[in-house]
């Protein structure tokens, strides 16, 4: 028999308690799971170099199933170099990652089918048809075939492209791509989808449009939604959790109330001026942007 | 096995609906066929060479196979910067497959290019030795093309943008073709010339060609399929290395 003989403190034990019993093992591993199950995007300490320049600096964060998670950030922060490293496209230079248990680095095939992402440019095939581009899709998930039409079909419906599904993508407006493409996202049941600057140069009508659908499929099919805006209002509107994120570290994060709460701003954009001392603006991002890019062609460093 | 075909496909349908690319790029060969096969023909039957029509008919075969082989692999750069290749490459599969399906695509089209400039040099009075062995020489054209896709794609791999396309053209593209045997006999070349033709593996191609549809040839046919067997071999494997290295 097992016993802690470590005291606690402040506590006067009369006895030694056993931790081991008949009923306890399976309860060990029961918090274990519960552990796991209770983030399925872990981040710990998380470093990303291109040659000098360090685009995200030790940032240790985790999403809970879910969960509506937004990264918050001017252009250049380290946003999109974050996504990339979550979603296996590039390799960190230190730092761990678990995303829905697995290892980006060491399987990224395993994580590769937990998640569905929406880029922050477009992704898909303009020869093609919208069909097409999802069948292209659910064939490279390898999806069965009756499956694979019944979700593109009711996908298609969902984002109300099922009439245009026979056109060329070419033809398609900005926004009918952006649904188009989260469709496809979605379409092999991913756990986590991933939405780098979703709304970026969509108008204010396409962008809630495109919202309604993000919250109602997170709320029926409970998927985890992670997205970085560098719209205040966006963050503060949809998320249930914020990271704020700039120079490559997380500043604060918490729900918009409680960021609000912490700086006693009633605006999140005032709550943003008081963590990081200034608005976001692109032009500094740019900036780093600049950097980001020569460091990039001279470091060599983004090639594995 | 997916992976493969949904890649392969892809590439036929983007070269079905681009009929302009398809009559465009066989615009190039009958130029040449017409303008040098007719224009250099008196010549080379004054040097007791026979027909120079008959003789160019493979090599420019080879030239159209080369050329849409290589463009079909540099496409990679294009999927890269409007961002189709971001798509594939987040997808659960062993990029090797990608790689492969790609490959096979863009061979498949070239193929189809190099039958195309095959009928057309016929329409213009090209016939071949023996009708049976057009069959042979159109697996030895898709090997050409595999060939000169994977090297197409391994290129691309290491490119950023359309930046170094010209460059490839001018530097690769055109001295394989030109050192290749497509347009002069391999016999009897300047020494330099010589080597150049013998380390380029389309003058194997050309001259596997010529065999089997004129029945003349420099190599003989074992050496030629020898050596576009192993080049392919190694293109492929190379090319799926670096494109295994890409990062976004």
């Amino acid at each position: 028999m097992i016993t802690i003989s470590r005291p606690l403190p402040g506590r006067r034990r009369l006895s030694p308690v056993p931790v081991v019993d008949a009923a306890r093992p399976r309860g060990i591993i029961v918090k274990l799971l519960k552990y796991y199950m209770s983030s399925i995007i872990e981040v710990k300490d998380l470093v990303k170099q291109f040659g000098e320049f360090t685009a995200v600096d030790r940032i240790s964060f985790s999403v809970a199933p879910g969960e509506i998670f937004a990264f918050l950030g001017p252009n250049g922060a380290g946003k999109s170099t974050t996504i990339k490293m979550l979603t296996t496209l590039l390799r960190p230079t230190q730092g761990s990652i678990r995303l829905g248990g697995a290892d980006p680095v060491t399987d990224p095939e395993a994580v590769r089918r937990s998640f569905g992402i929406v880029f922050q440019d477009p992704s898909l095939d303009d020869e093609l048809t919208a069909e097409e581009n999802m069948e292209f899709h659910g064939m490279l998930y390898n999806m069965p075939r009756e499956l694979r039409r019944e979700r593109i079909e009711k996908l298609l419906n969902f984002v109300e492209l099922w009439d245009r599904r026979k056109s060329l993508v070419k033809e398609f407006s900005g926004g009918m791509k952006r649904r188009l493409e989260i469709a496809r996202g979605l379409l092999h049941h991913p756990k986590v989808i991933f939405l780098d600057e979703p709304t970026l140069g969509l108008d204010p009508q396409t962008r809630n449009h495109m919202w309604s659908y993000l919250q109602e499929l997170n709320r029926t099919e409970g998927i985890t939604v992670f997205f970085t805006t560098h719209y205040m209002e966006e963050a503060d509107r949809v998320a249930g959790r914020i990271a704020i994120i700039d120079h490559g570290k997380i500043i604060a994060s918490g729900s918009p109330d409680d960021l609000k709460r912490q700086t006693g701003k009633a605006s999140l954009e005032d709550a943003f001026l008081e963590f990081t001392g200034h608005v976001i603006r692109e032009e500094e991002a740019n900036a780093t942007d600049r950097l980001r890019q020569r460091a990039k062609m001279w470091g060599g460093g983004n090639r594995r | 096995m997916k992976t493969i075909y949904i890649m392969w496909l892809r590439e036929l349908k983007r070269y079905f609906r681009s009929r302009s690319r398809m009559i465009g790029s066989l615009g190039q060969p009958l130029l040449f066929l017409l303008a040098l096969g007719y224009g250099l023909g008196s010549v080379f039957r004054a040097a007791g060479e026979g027909s120079y029509f008959r003789f160019l008919g493979p090599g420019i075969i080879g030239m159209s196979i080369i050329f849409t082989a290589i463009f079909s692999g540099i496409q990679l750069i294009w999927d890269r910067q409007f961002g189709f290749l971001k798509e594939t490459l987040v997808a659960p599969v062993d990029r090797f497959y990608i790689m492969l399906g790609r490959t096979l695509g863009g061979a498949t089209v070239a193929t189809l290019q190099g039958i195309l400039v095959f009928f057309m040099a016929v329409i213009f009075g090209f016939r071949p030795e023996h009708w049976v062995l057009v069959p042979v020489a159109i697996l030895f054209m898709l090997l050409v093309a595999l060939l000169f896709t994977a090297l197409g794609t391994g290129i691309a791999s290491m490119l950023e943008d359309m930046q170094g396309f010209q460059l490839i053209m001018n530097f690769l593209v055109m001295p394989l073709f030109f050192l290749s045997g497509a347009l002069f006999p391999l016999s009897g070349l300047p020494p330099v010339l010589s080597a150049l033709t013998l380390v380029d593996p389309l003058s194997y191609g050309i001259d596997s060609f010529r065999a089997l549809l004129i029945g003349t040839s420099y190599f003989g046919i074992a050496l030629d399929l020898g050596v576009l067997v192993v080049v392919t071999l190694v293109f492929l494997v190379a090319g799926t290395y670096l494109f295994s290295r890409i990062e976004i």
